[in-house]
């Protein structure tokens, strides 16, 4: 069977288990239509979480960054786990006591304020707008790169199966969708791993199998790495930071408080049925999350070295990397190269026109690379590598056979949906619970709120699929501005809204604003005001990075703790909540008396 | 909050701390302020600073949370806050 009907087969066979799943798990009311009934067991949440969670940028995009970034990368590693336990600790178990269905309603709640609720709606519909744009336009990506067909013919399948799993059976639906959404893409994901640490190393494990020595050798893979890439001139692999230590540490805590406060992973830990299985769902999640994050880096490592031994035959051989002949000659090359060329994720270019290709880094500030590559007549690196194609390529380029490569499509495509529908719901709640019976309508019906949740998820999958087909120019800074949102106002208010009794309404309000516009405004001096080129106002604040060499994707824990700061300022100076709402804390963090997660308001 | 409930917050915040000590030593200490330091030392082929980073962080926060969760339990029921 050739490659193209395999990938039809396998990619058509997921998606009709999604929409059997989705006919089978219809919502009939608004308790299963937000929160699947509340009745969903610690590990089956964990499951879905974990597909919530691991979107198109952790299954495609991901190990390529590692693999570029070589230690840094751990940033990633640790920012989107370690965000996990934040949550565990200082948010699910609480939210699900408190058993509401919605983000804005807790704080709208806590701070007894329909204002803060609309602020915090606000923030909500901002970071998950903006995150969705991705993961439909990796929708696209998938498609167009694997069945052939257009990205806007990708869009539109996507917008169509998610259309029949949310809005029919809405967060019931989702969840179990994206059970078996996960299973799709952990399968995609570590079997081509696999494969590939056994060919490397001879160990099955690719987290063993990076610390492992390589077949036939008594060099570990990471020692042959680090000394191959640094004679190319490159970074050492194993300690190449991300900017500066501070960078990375600030880095690394914003991609942590941000994941905590990403609304629609909250909104998955209203489904459990009591306290105690959102403390232990958390600790589920992150095991599911775990198997892919701790494989990702043996993927980068091992892709890296494989493409490094592509290209020049002195890596297996252990001869000079710099040697005529080492180099491969460009007609020579694997057809894998040429048919990811044609996508012009990887390109190849003869500067010193010699018909072989030479990859290094020329660049690099290591006098003894450059005087090697010097002597050696080479004029420029003549290879470039897009570092999304690491995973997508992975199988191909380690040789695997075809109903692997099917197997990557159809986990790349279950990544995106499953984030995107969890986004979605979020999105939908908001507008149909915190405004439509929150703000316009409190006396709606049930039924009638079903409809409007149902109304309110078809159009915000219109204009997903929309912004998904027409991109703004900011399409790729965006997720980095959903975690500085969630990170800067949402994390913080839940947070205060918990441990401190005597937070009031002005101090959370004031610090909502505060955290927001300064990360905004920072962002938006980098990138531009709303992503718009050219618009960028870098003088005004001295140049890149002014703040400490913090760079904008990485300021989100600065805006959190501005925040907290402008909260407890403007709390001491204002006057205390009422003394329900105190009532209203402690019995929060209680576990005691936990009831069905209900809507009332 | 009665006498009991001012203890259970308490004994929570304990934990809590004691948690994210842990937390913050692994990934921020162990993973990023000491990885030089401890690179020099191996764990198989992976340097232990490299190690923490990409690794061994990852598996502590999974531990670190299912204890959290067990220990939450046992101070529930020992202030008899627990459901059911």
């Amino acid at each position: 069977m050739d490659l193209q009907t395999t990938i039809y087969l396998v990619v058509g066979a997921s998606f009709a288990l999604y929409i059997g799943i989705a006919l089978w798990a219809r919502a009939g009311s608004t308790s299963e239509f937000y929160v699947a009934g509340g009745g969903v067991g610690p590990r089956v949440n964990g499951m879905a979480t974990a597909a919530d969670w691991m979107s198109a940028a952790s299954f495609i995009s991901m190990a390529g960054l590692i693999s570029n970034m070589g230690y840094g990368g751990g940033l990633f590693l640790m920012g989107w786990t370690g965000g996990y336990v934040l949550l565990a600790l200082l948010l699910a178990p609480y939210l699900r006591k408190f058993g509401k269905f919605t983000v804005p309603q807790f704080i709208g709640d806590r701070f007894y304020s329909k204002s803060a609720s609309t602020v915090a709606v606000v923030c909500l519909l901002t970071a998950s707008l903006t995150y969705v744009i991705g993961q439909m336009t990796g929708v696209g990506v998938a498609f167009s790169r694997f069945l052939g067909v257009s990205s806007e013919t990708g869009i539109y399948v996507g917008m169509g199966i998610v259309f029949v799993y949310a809005v029919l059976g809405g967060m019931k639906g989702i969840t179990y969708t994206q059970v078996a959404q996960y299973v799709v893409l952990i399968f995609a994901y570590t079997v081509p791993a696999i494969f590939i640490s056994l060919h490397l190393t001879g160990n099955p494990i690719p987290q063993l199998g990076l610390g492992g020595d390589l077949v036939g050798t008594d060099m570990s893979l990471l020692q042959k790495l680090d000394s191959i890439v640094v004679d190319l001139g490159f970074g050492e692999y194993t300690t190449t930071t991300a900017g500066s230590t501070l960078n990375m540490f600030v880095y690394t805590l914003s991609l942590m408080i941000g994941t905590a406060g990403l609304p629609h992973v909250i909104m998955r830990f209203f489904t459990v049925p009591t306290v105690a299985a959102a403390r232990s769902s958390a600790g589920w999640a992150l095991v599911f999350i775990a198997i892919l994050y701790t494989t990702a880096p043996a993927v980068g490592a091992m892709a890296k070295l494989n493409l490094h031994s592509t290209v020049n035959t002195a890596v297996v051989s252990g001869g000079d990397l710099y040697a005529v002949e080492s180099s491969i000659k460009a007609d020579e090359r694997p057809d894998w190269m040429k048919r990811w060329e044609k996508t012009g994720l990887l390109k190849f270019e003869d500067k010193n026109g010699d018909g072989r290709i030479q990859y290094y880094n020329d660049k690099t500030k290591n006098d003894e690379a450059k005087a090697k590559a010097e002597a050696a007549g080479w004029k420029g690196n003549e290879l470039t590598v897009n570092p999304d194609i690491i995973v997508l390529a992975n199988p191909e380029i380690a040789l695997l056979p075809n109903w692997v490569i099917a197997l990557v499509a159809a986990g790349g495509l279950a990544a995106a949906l499953s984030t995107a529908a969890g986004l979605l719901l979020a999105i939908s709640s908001a507008i149909s619970h915190d405004l439509v019976k929150g703000v316009f309508n409190p006396n709606i019906s049930e039924k009638g709120e079903l409809m409007a949740g149902k109304i309110a998820m078809a159009v915000s999958i219109f204009v997903a699929g929309y912004l998904g087909l027409n991109p703004p120019g900011f399409a790729a800074g965006t997720v980095a501005l959903a975690f500085g949102i969630a990170a800067s106002s949402l994390f913080p208010a839940i947070m205060m809204g918990i441990f401190s009794k005597k937070m009031n309404k002005e101090g959370a309000i004031a610090g909502m604003l505060a955290g927001l516009s300064i990360t905004l405004f920072y962002v938006f001096a980098h990138k531009g005001i709303f992503f718009i080129k050219g618009t960028e106002y870098l003088d005004l604040i001295g140049g890149p990075n002014p703040f400490f060499g913090i760079t904008p994707e990485a300021f989100g824990a600065v805006g959190a703790l501005f925040n907290f700061i402008v909260a407890f300022v403007v709390d001491k100076f204002t006057k205390e909540p009422p003394e329900h709402i105190q009532h209203l804390v402690e019995s929060v963090r209680t576990p005691r008396g936990s009831k069905a997660v209900d809507g009332a308001h | 909050m009665d006498k009991s409930g001012e203890a259970y917050w308490k004994a929570t915040l304990g934990l809590l701390t004691k948690i994210l000590v842990v937390w913050f030593l692994v990934s921020f200490g162990a993973g990023i302020l000491f990885a030089d330091m401890l690179n020099g030392i191996h764990l198989g082929g992976y340097p232990l600073g490299f190690w923490f980073a990409q690794q061994g962080s990852i598996y502590i926060f999974v531990a670190l949370i299912f204890i959290y969760a067990k220990k939450m339990g046992e101070i529930d029921r020992k202030f008899d806050v627990h459901e059911e």
